[in-house]
């Protein structure tokens, strides 16, 4: 049991005043419902949701007004009946007071449920099935962040979930909306964590808990039952709710730098989304309440809420019995992390966890900042083990890359070093401008160096476009020249540049030794019809002198193997061998590049490297001269795959269109495609065949008066369409070009009947 | 309407540096009630007339840099370093030599660095060590300590001023004494037995009244541990360092003798340099362990002059030795940031 339920400390931390006691004597209320509701279009993580209703449409409770685009998204419903009123930018909670795409409903106070679709046992469910659920109920993560809890939970083969942590932390101060919903909702919490089970399968599910909630410990004790998740209760300590010091807290584990708690196999999921997903399971219903906490002094009734997205918060604050005379700053989140609301016109949202509505003596504004006097409080309380005080000196003096050694990026900007700065420094205000000043100078950098390569290559491309073309002009005047050489060669004789010359000679041995043996064989037939002494020396002689002409041709014939260079066509040919390997080799790093390939492209690198291979052994063969008809046929078969490669390569890049794959791997398609098209080009000047035969099929011959008649139709078609298109036009003039079209139209008709 | 936009966090701690530096300037109080006690009024006087050039000092350089003026002095850093080097320095030190070492320790210590938390040394040591190596003859001038009136009688607050102004000439020779630290280390004769029995600067472990003084000055720094002004890290590592080095080199009570232990902990300047000076966190190491290597470091080193230096005492000496190394130890003992395998350590191409 002890080693069971041992619980770890983390570094740091910080124990402000809770004022939780002030939210959390009264159960959860319902609000009254509000007259229209904002509910904007992307409240979470990823892609804007796209609405599917038009203005002046009646929807139903429930019913989804906005459907999830692409994976990383989730749809938006309507929280209650009524009918759109408008559909565009609209008030958003956030600290800039920026306009967000929204749809608004005016509510009808019927509030009519549209037909929901419960499933009572959810366990006779496919994972797929429950995952569709998940995410057609428009769930994101209500903790926070407001990351999509389907693709969340989407299990990634390479990545077993063994833990699955339920935050119930809830650790800032003020905030007691997780409170109340684990002390009134135990039930469907548990059932919500035995769905979240059944998805992930982990070995084991820890329910971490802040000892200051006991009334909610107790009703999740009760709640258990049979279950065998633990429940780990640790003492309370600001920031203990964060992802990463719960996951500290209750496994001792820490989430690498840069990476997820899937990394080391574990889940975070909110007490508020296990909630909801137990109601989009269950009860069919999608997201479209929250609880909330409405706190803070400027309010007379601070209470928690289970209010529906979309309500303006100055209705929520109205409820609670807000003092506007009293109120300093509106806070949505807690004092720690929470952001100032600039108006009161905004949305309640799927992440709004509280509203803080806070006099100045609650949350004075901090006496102006002393310089730092470097006394380390920043540094012991930092739950990441950072030093804050140096971070705060080079974010003065913008030196990131001392920033990043000093793992700026690890701050988790959870405040508590901005909370004990006895020099009131607003650290965290500081890390934030510097990790934006470094993502806006790396994004730059990072478009700099794209545009960069983008230049180089085309660069190269040209420069290689330009020596093809160049190699193509000296290979095309080289024919032309030895064209127009052969006729004067046998004339010509010496005075001939040198290649021409040795081929000269070589012919002279040539014809020289046939002669002789002409002569010889003459000489024996004779010899053999009169035999005498005479003729025999004769015969003697001649077959003396044919030998020593058939080995100065011998000789000349090996002079020409090791010497002469390859004729030039070959040179040619041995260039585009050159050309093919670069082109192979650099497709063939292209794929490697890929971290996943998939089978097909594994498939295309074995038969990339396959082909290299032949086309290196050519281009080994090549300079050993093989003669020169030899890399004829290899240029023909080259040309033969590279035609059925681009073939192929035309028909992923279509398939993954068809396919809607993303633009990365779309480009690369392309890149793939054009690659193929220019093998396909190189190889048809390797194989020396006449440059593309452009496969026309032939018009049919046609006879002169159909031409004209066809012309004709043409021409009055046009006519036509110009007086149709022309508003003024008189009717008359139309009807008469009607009448030309349709008779020219019956003339071409009857010519063409055979 | 039109609320405040303002980031997080919205709340804020209680944590104030004016409000440390005043329990600081609170907890030197029992030394300077022992001090005065012992010696009379001239430690005071020190102590307001330091506090009065620094504020002074700090004003107009405030003033020349056009920084706020008053929003600086209110912080209290000057009037503390003023009360550091006040209580360092002998009492009735004449006024001139005060005047030098405050206006140096607030003008070239602090403010030509930049100012508050700016300053690589510790303003009021920088202070001190510039007049004892300038005016050795004024530094060493410590009055006989109540109890020794028959040597020379505990002045009253006139004739302290007289004197501090320099307008007592009569005053007999030996009025002033060797402290306990100086009789020690010129020693080359006497056991430490005969030392103790024939000479008056020995009290009962330390010197005559500095063990008392020290032993007021723990009782203020024990005080600022449990208001959790500073950790037990510099002061630890200081006073274990002497303690562990006076051991090691104690030599035995011949004539040859450093000194025990618990006679270094309780002579000079080893508590107010543990509790008020090694934690200055402005010119200290930051981290815990830093810490602890920093305060260990003034203890060797301190140690080391003491048994071995020039000097009877050797705290200012080491603090400053130790500032030096300071931003170096911070390199070395960076802590290991969550989610990371090892800590960056040490220095790298480009630091």
């Amino acid at each position: 049991m002890s080693a069971e339920t041992k619980i770890w400390d983390f570094p740091g931390g910080i124990h402000p005043p809770q004022r939780k006691d002030l939210s959390n004597r009264t159960p959860i209320q319902q609000p009254p419902l509000s007259r229209r509701l904002t509910v904007p279009l992307s409240q979470h993580i990823g892609a804007t949701a796209e609405p599917c209703v038009t203005v002046g449409e009646r929807v139903l409770k429930g019913q989804k007004i906005a459907a999830g685009s692409g994976f990383v998204s989730v749809p938006v419903h309507a929280p209650t009946s009524g009918s759109v009123a408008f559909i565009g930018p609209q008030p958003y909670p956030h600290t800039s007071g920026m306009l967000s795409p929204a749809i608004v409903i005016d509510t009808d106070g019927l509030d009519e449920w549209c037909a929901l679709a419960p499933c009572a046992d959810f366990r006779s469910l496919e994972p797929l099935a429950l995952l569709d659920r998940i995410r057609d109920a428009g769930i994101s993560g209500l903790g926070g962040a407001g990351f999509p809890t389907a693709v969340k939970l989407t299990a990634r083969p390479q990545q077993k979930i063994h833990t699955l942590v339920i935050n119930g932390t809830e650790c800032e101060p003020y905030i007691t909306a997780d409170d109340l919903l684990m002390r009134e909702k135990a039930t469907e919490l548990m059932v919500g964590i035995d769905i979240l089970a059944k998805l992930i399968e982990p070995a084991e599910v820890l329910i971490g808990i802040e000892d200051n909630k006991p009334e909610a410990i107790a009703a999740l004790r009760a709640a258990l039952g049979e279950r065998t998740y633990q429940l780990r209760v640790f003492p309370a300590k600001y920031p203990s709710g964060g992802e990463k010091q719960l996951i500290q807290i209750l496994t001792g584990r820490e989430v690498p730098s840069g990476g997820l708690p899937a990394d080391i196999g574990i889940l975070c999921q909110n007490v508020g989304t296990a909630v909801a997903v137990h109601d989009a399971v269950v009860l069919g219903k999608p997201l479209i309440a929250r609880i909330t906490t409405l706190t803070g002094e400027a309010l007379a009734r601070p209470m928690n809420v289970e209010a529906l997205l979309g309500t303006p918060v100055a209705d929520l604050l109205a409820f609670a019995g807000l003092d506007a005379q009293k109120m300093d700053r509106l806070i949505m989140g807690g004092p720690m992390m929470g952001f100032t609301l600039p108006a009161l016109e905004v949305p309640l949202v799927k992440t709004t966890n509280c509203l803080l509505a806070a006099t100045r003596a609650e949350l004075p504004p901090p006496p102006p900042a002393l310089p730092c006097i470097r006394c380390g409080e920043c540094a012991l309380v930092c739950p990441a083990s950072l030093l804050p005080q140096q971070l705060h000196f080079f974010a003065l003096g913008a030196e990131h890359e001392q920033l990043k050694a000093y793992n700026l990026f690890d701050c988790i900007e959870c405040g508590a070093c901005a909370y004990v700065c006895p020099s009131t420094i607003p650290l965290v205000q500081y890390y934030r401008a510097a990790k934006a000043d470094i993502r806006e100078l790396e994004q730059k950098h990072q478009k700099a160096e794209h545009s960069r390569q983008r230049f180089e290559l085309r660069e190269e491309r040209l420069r290689r476009e330009e020596e093809r073309k160049e190699e193509e002009r000296k290979a095309r005047a080289e024919r032309a020249a030895r064209a127009k050489a052969a006729p004067t060669e046998a004339a010509a004789g010496p005075g001939t540049p040198a290649a021409p010359a040795a081929n000269e000679e070589f012919k002279r041995l040539k014809i020289e030794a046939s002669m002789a043996q002409v002569a010889l064989k003459k000489a024996e037939k004779q010899l053999a019809q009169h035999d005498t002494a005479a003729l025999h020396a004769q015969v003697a002689e001649l077959r003396a002198a044919l030998e020593a002409a058939q080995q100065a041709l011998a000789g000349a014939q090996a002079d020409a193997a090791q010497s002469a260079a390859p004729p030039v066509a070959d040179d040619a040919a041995l260039k585009k061998a050159k050309i093919d390997a670069a082109m192979l080799r650099v497709q063939i790093r292209k794929l490697e590049k890929l971290e996943a390939p998939d089978d097909e492209q594994q498939a295309e690198l074995t038969s990339l490297r396959e082909r290299l291979a032949a086309v290196e052994r050519t281009l080994a063969a090549a300079p050993s001269n093989v003669p020169a008809p030899a890399p004829r046929p290899a240029g023909e078969e080259a040309l033969k795959k590279a035609k059925i490669d681009l073939a192929m390569k035309r028909g992923e890049l279509k398939k993954a269109e068809k396919a809607g794959a993303d633009e990365a791997e779309l480009t690369r398609l392309r890149d793939a495609l054009a690659g193929a098209e220019q093998a396909l080009h190189a190889a048809e000047d390797a194989s020396g065949k006449p440059a593309p035969q452009l496969v026309r099929t032939d018009k049919r011959p046609i006879d002169e008066t159909t031409r004209t008649l066809k012309t004709t139709v043409a021409f009055a078609r046009a006519d036509l369409r110009k007086l149709e298109r022309d508003a003024n036009a008189e009717p008359a003039a139309l009807a008469a070009a009607r009448e030309r079209l349709a008779e020219a139209e019956q003339k071409l008709a009857e010519q063409q009947r055979p | 309407m039109a609320l405040p936009r303002i980031t997080s966090p919205h709340a804020t701690g209680s944590n104030r540096t004016r409000k440390i530096m005043q329990l600081v300037l609170l907890a030197t109080l029992p030394g300077v009630l022992v001090l005065t006690w012992l010696y009379g009024f001239g430690t005071l006087i020190n102590i307001l007339w330091a506090s009065a050039v620094a504020l002074g000092c700090e004003a107009a350089v405030l003033r020349l840099r056009r920084r706020p003026v008053g929003f600086f002095l209110r912080d209290c850093t000057a009037v503390l370093t003023a009360v550091l080097l006040a209580l360092a320095l002998p009492p009735y030190s004449p006024w001139w030599l005060t005047l030098v070492a405050t206006a140096f320790a607030i003008v070239f210590g602090k403010q030509l660095f930049g100012g508050l938390g700016q300053n690589p040394f510790n303003p009021a040591m920088i202070g001190y060590v510039v007049v004892l190596v300038s005016f050795p003859v004024e530094m060493t001038n410590w009055p006989a300590p109540r109890g020794f009136e028959a040597v020379s009688p505990t002045l009253g607050l006139v004739e302290g001023l007289q004197r501090i102004l320099g307008f007592s000439a009569g005053l007999p020779d030996a009025w002033t004494q060797a402290t306990a630290l100086d009789v020690l280390k010129v020693n080359k004769s006497l056991t430490i037995a005969e030392l103790w029995a024939g000479n008056p600067a020995f009290g009962s472990v330390g010197g005559y009244g500095s063990e008392a003084v020290n032993l007021a000055f723990l009782a203020g720094g024990l005080f600022l541990l449990y208001k959790r002004v500073f950790t037990w890290h510099a002061p630890l590592g200081m006073l274990a360092a002497l303690a562990l080095m006076s051991l090691l080199f104690w030599n035995g009570s011949g004539s040859d003798s450093n000194g025990s232990p618990l006679f270094h902990l309780l002579s000079g300047a080893t508590m107010l340099g543990a509790f008020f000076i090694v934690t200055d966190p402005v010119s200290g190491a930051t981290s815990l362990r830093g810490r602890l290597i920093f305060g260990a470091g003034v203890g060797v080193l301190a140690y080391v002059i003491r048994a071995w230096g020039g000097y009877p005492d050797g705290v200012a000496f080491a603090v400053l030795l130790m500032n030096l190394a300071a931003p170096t130890i911070d390199y070395y003992t960076r802590p290991r940031t969550y989610g990371h395998s090892k800590p960056e350590r040490g220095f790298k191409l480009g630091d």
